[in-house]
């Protein structure tokens, strides 16, 4: 890790729907930099796959962000490309969104752990 | 497996030292990373049992941080397109430090405030108590959430280093400890071996001297017996019994 970024803070990156997004930009995660890009991507039901992909592998790619949290629904839309990344930063946390509960079972490190402990014991 | 060659050595009584040293450090360093397996696997375990335990906290925060968004919407009226905006700079951001585990620096996050609050006047209008209580609950599920994430980073560190240091315990258990073992076996059992063919050719040489010394007996009394020579044989003066002097 380069040490001026470990100096600096680092961000906190979100792709979720509205009202999440909306939630964690006025607990004030949000930043948009120099180049006029946001560490946020609302999804609605027009977006496609493709574009939240593409957002997901830009923010993996960004060296200021340390934790992406992404609802999970949407990542269920591009599980694979999350199953993929295996780096422990930047660390991708699924969060539940306001219509749908959180599933443990469905989570991808959570199946990593499998085995070890009872699924029943998160509920 | 690959199990039957053994290591290239030339059998001497150096080598099976080099060999019995070598073997001992294998045990070992094998003793030493199975210890470090299981701390990491303590370890592991309890990251896991929190990890459980935070996820779960983690629904019901964000419930009712949900809850508190459509609090303020109902009477803010909806500021969505507003807060999307407005964004600028981060007043959360996230600082990484190091922990360490047997050797092995797992990050953890910590999260700080930095800057101003952005939305400061969001609501100023209606439903200033509401949009406070709902920065205040999304405040609360970052910071919780933050905490998640150095969790999970250390699981996935963990689950990686443990992987790795298992494969080298079973490596060191079932492949370099064998494989010295049997190059010791091979360094004995040459060694056996040309011990057991020295004692061969000391016997054999035993039996040709007794073999030579007979056949000088024989002729000497047969020389005695023929009298061709003195009982005492060809004497050497020396050999004769002088009585001891004393002064």
């Amino acid at each position: 890790m380069a040490l001026h970024s470990a100096i600096k803070g680092k961000l906190i990156a979100v792709i979720g729907d509205e009202d999440t997004c909306v939630g964690f930009l006025l607990g004030g995660v949000g930043e948009i930099n120099k180049n006029r890009q946001a560490n946020f991507m609302v999804v609605d039901k027009n977006t496609a796959v493709s574009e939240v992909e593409e957002t997901f592998k830009r923010f993996l790619r960004r060296d200021d962000l340390d934790i992406i949290l992404i609802n999970q629904n949407i990542a269920d839309m591009i599980r694979h490309v999350i199953d993929c990344h295996t780096m422990p930063i930047p660390a991708v946390l699924e969060i539940p969104s306001k219509d749908h509960p959180y599933d443990a079972s469905k989570d991808s490190i959570l199946r990593r752990a499998k085995g070890m402990f009872n699924p029943e014991d998160v509920h | 497996m690959s199990g039957k060659e053994k290591l290239a050595i030339f059998p001497s009584r150096g080598a099976q030292t080099l060999m019995k040293s070598r073997l001992v450090g294998a045990q070992r360093g094998h003793s030493l990373l199975k210890k470090k397996a299981d701390a990491l696997q303590m370890r592991f375990r309890m990251i896991l049992s929190k990890i459980i335990t935070t996820k779960s906290l983690m629904g019901e925060v964000m419930k009712e941080a949900a809850f508190s968004l459509a609090e303020a919407k109902f009477t803010t009226g909806d500021f969505n397109q507003v807060v999307l905006q407005n964004v600028t700079k981060a007043q959360i951001k996230v600082r990484t430090k190091k922990d360490n585990v047997a050797g092995v620096t797992l990050p953890v996050f910590e999260s700080y405030q930095d800057g101003t609050d952005t939305y400061e006047l969001a609501g100023l209008a209606r439903g200033g108590q509401q949009l406070a209580k709902l920065k205040k609950n999304y405040q609360s599920a970052v910071k919780l959430l933050v905490e998640l994430a150095s969790l999970q980073t250390s699981f996935v560190t963990l689950d990686e280093v443990i992987k790795v240091t298992n494969r080298r315990v079973n490596a060191i258990e079932h492949v370099i400890i064998p494989r010295i073992e049997r190059t010791l076996a091979y360094i004995i059992s040459e060694l056996d071996e040309l011990e057991r063919e020295e004692f061969y050719r000391l016997k054999k040489i035993q039996d040709k001297k007794r073999i030579a010394r007979k056949k000088a007996e024989a002729i000497q009394a047969q020389a005695i017996a023929s009298g061709e020579a003195t009982r005492y044989g060809a004497n050497n003066m020396l050999d004769e019994g002088d009585e001891d002097l004393l002064f």
